[in-house]
């Protein structure tokens, strides 16, 4: 077998007990998707009256503030996902297991590459339970099954490179507490985008922050999916920003998991 | 001694590894000759565990040459990889999963099919007496319980050198006899065992060879008959019942004797009939009045006592 064949088995491998882990100790997985479930019903059911009347065009109510919201909920429930990932890679690299594994022959990188898949599988059943409670309490998409599927495919994509980049600040953290808060703007950055309210109501400074930072592409891009809108120039930027922050989580991750652990 | 055309299957020369200024490994040589058990005793912080983990692959040396199984451990870890299975001091086991899933873990990352994998796994489970708790997260497991999977998931690619790093710390008696038969049986199978310990009656029950480690340098090595010859302790002890008698005493008995305590002499010799007669007989001619009389015999803690300076460090088991 050549070195890829066995890096994608022991990966394989490394999946399978990630996900029984996740099994095993499933209180982390249930705050994950409970978390964005109760931002998601707080900022519809006691805010969404005032936030959808704000938002200008349609009827202005909470109707419509159900569609806005969505794509920037999902957004959080990810960001939420990686702090999962980063805190169980943290506590991992604490247990003598990933000693033995340093000294097995076996395709390193399969470590991480076997939470990053753990942790997608998890995602992305987090943006699906999630997304099942936005389409029952009023999230009606306007537009059709590939669209869907397009927005499946930009959730998977963020996924990617949420995980990696959480997979990387879990590796750098010296202690699990550490590992908890270091993701913790992924889950803020949506409410300094356009995840909650549209960018234009915002003051100068934050605005021209909350319109280049990334989420806020990734977040048009879904909503322009889901419910109508410009797709294309959003969809761009968004790719970019997810394959540089795939592409440096997964570099940083890769150089501190083979460092020399005596150093 | 072991025969010396045995090959060998670790060979160590000038390894060295510092942690920022403190020196921890200062020169080591060692050759461990293969199907024999090898014991590096040394007290907490000698360099024992970083030894291990540099001969594991676990971390680089900063010089110096090491090769097991014969393979340069920097430039073909995978190679040494492939032939060692490791028992740290800290149990490396997952302890979410059970005793069966971690060994079935093992034998997936050791790309065995699965029925051989399922076959191995069971047999080590029996091997190891764990088949009760095989369905049990090892969380629940007990301290001498997860120590003896720790083992079994290092043996599951049937590696040909094992390292054992400090294998019965924190063990009652009864695991702790356990381990070592479990030892004997692998070194029986012609696997090669590298063991540390601080626990100088492991060294005498187990090893062929020992070495002895004190910051960071081998301070003797050999078989422990030979070890204990090189430090000559053995004594025999006097007590007498008055000041006048340990006089006279002193006077007369050889010069290399030595005050141990008020009214207590030790006088070199091994302990034998002949000699203790020898000694009476002068004692007697002189009318000394012995109280009483101890024979001490050269151990493991007198050499180590001897070499390092710092008996009080040192484990012995409970």
């Amino acid at each position: 077998m050549s070195t890829l064949t066995y890096a994608v088995r022991d990966s394989g491998t490394m999946l399978r007990r990630n996900l029984r882990r996740w099994v095993r100790y499933p209180s982390m997985t249930v705050l994950l998707v409970g978390m964005p479930i109760l931002l998601l019903l707080l900022f519809v059911y006691v805010f969404g009256a005032t936030l959808g009347a704000g938002l200008g065009g349609g009827s202005g109510d909470r109707s419509d503030y159900v569609n806005y919201v969505t794509p920037g909920i999902l957004l959080i429930a990810a960001g939420l996902a990686a702090t999962g990932t980063a805190v169980s890679v943290a506590m991992d690299m604490t247990e003598g297991i990933i000693a033995r594994f340093r000294t097995m022959a076996i395709a390193r990188v399969s470590v991480l590459t076997g939470h990053v898949l753990g942790s997608m599988v998890q995602t992305m059943l987090s943006l699906a339970v999630v997304t099942g409670v936005a389409l029952l309490i009023g999230f009606r998409p306007t537009t059709g099954a590939s669209a869907w599927l397009a927005a499946a495919g930009v959730l998977v994509l963020t996924a990617f490179a949420f995980t990696w980049l959480s997979v990387a600040l879990g590796l750098v953290s010296k202690s699990v507490e550490t590992a908890s808060n270091l993701p913790m703007p992924l889950t803020y950055l949506p409410f300094i985008g356009s995840g909650f309210v549209p960018t234009d109501s915002m003051p100068d400074g934050l605005r021209q922050f909350a319109e280049y930072q990334p989420f806020t592409p990734i977040i048009e891009t879904l909503r322009g999916l889901l419910t109508g809108g410009p797709v294309a120039t959003h969809a761009a930027l968004a790719a970019a920003w997810c394959a540089a922050i795939a592409l440096v989580g997964y570099l940083w991750a890769k150089k501190l998991f083979n460092r020399d652990p005596s150093r | 001694m072991p025969p010396s055309t045995a090959p060998a299957a670790i060979t160590v020369a000038a390894l060295r590894k510092s942690y920022g200024g403190q020196v921890v490994l200062d020169g080591i040589d060692l050759t461990v000759a293969a199907g024999t058990i090898f014991a590096l005793l040394g007290p907490n912080g000698a360099g024992k565990t970083t030894t291990v983990q540099i001969l594991s692959t676990l971390i680089g040396a900063d010089s110096g040459e090491a090769r097991v199984a014969g393979h340069d451990v920097a430039r073909e870890p995978d190679a040494v990889r492939a032939a060692i299975g490791v028992t740290g001091q800290f149990s490396a086991v997952d302890g979410l999963l059970t005793g069966e899933e971690n060994l079935r873990l093992m034998a997936d990352l050791h790309h065995l099919p699965r029925a051989e994998g399922r076959q191995r796994a069971r047999s080590l489970l029996r091997m190891f007496d764990l088949v009760e708790a095989a369905g049990k997260p090892v969380a629940s497991y007990s301290g001498g319980m997860r120590r003896r999977l720790d083992l079994a998931m290092g043996l599951v690619g049937r590696p040909r050198v094992v390292f054992l790093d400090e294998p019965t710390t924190g063990l009652d008696p009864r695991s702790r006899q356990a381990m070592w038969q479990i030892v004997r049986d692998l070194v029986a199978d012609g696997v090669t065992i590298f063991l540390t310990t601080q626990y100088l009656e492991e060294a005498d029950q187990l090893a062929d060879r020992i070495a002895v480690l004190d910051h960071g340098r081998l301070v003797a090595q050999g078989s422990a008959a030979e070890l204990k010859r090189l430090v000559p302790g053995g004594h025999v002890s006097l007590r007498f019942a008055d000041q006048a008698a340990f006089d006279t005493a002193v006077r007369v008995l050889p010069e290399q004797s030595r005050k141990a305590a008020d009214l207590t002499l030790h006088v070199p010799g091994d302990g034998g009939v002949r000699s203790l007669r020898d000694l009476l007989d002068l004692l007697d001619s002189r009318s000394v009045a012995v109280e009483s009389l101890s024979v001490h015999t050269p151990d493991l803690d007198d050499v180590f006592l001897a070499l390092t300076g710092q008996p009080e460090k040192v484990g012995t088991p409970r």
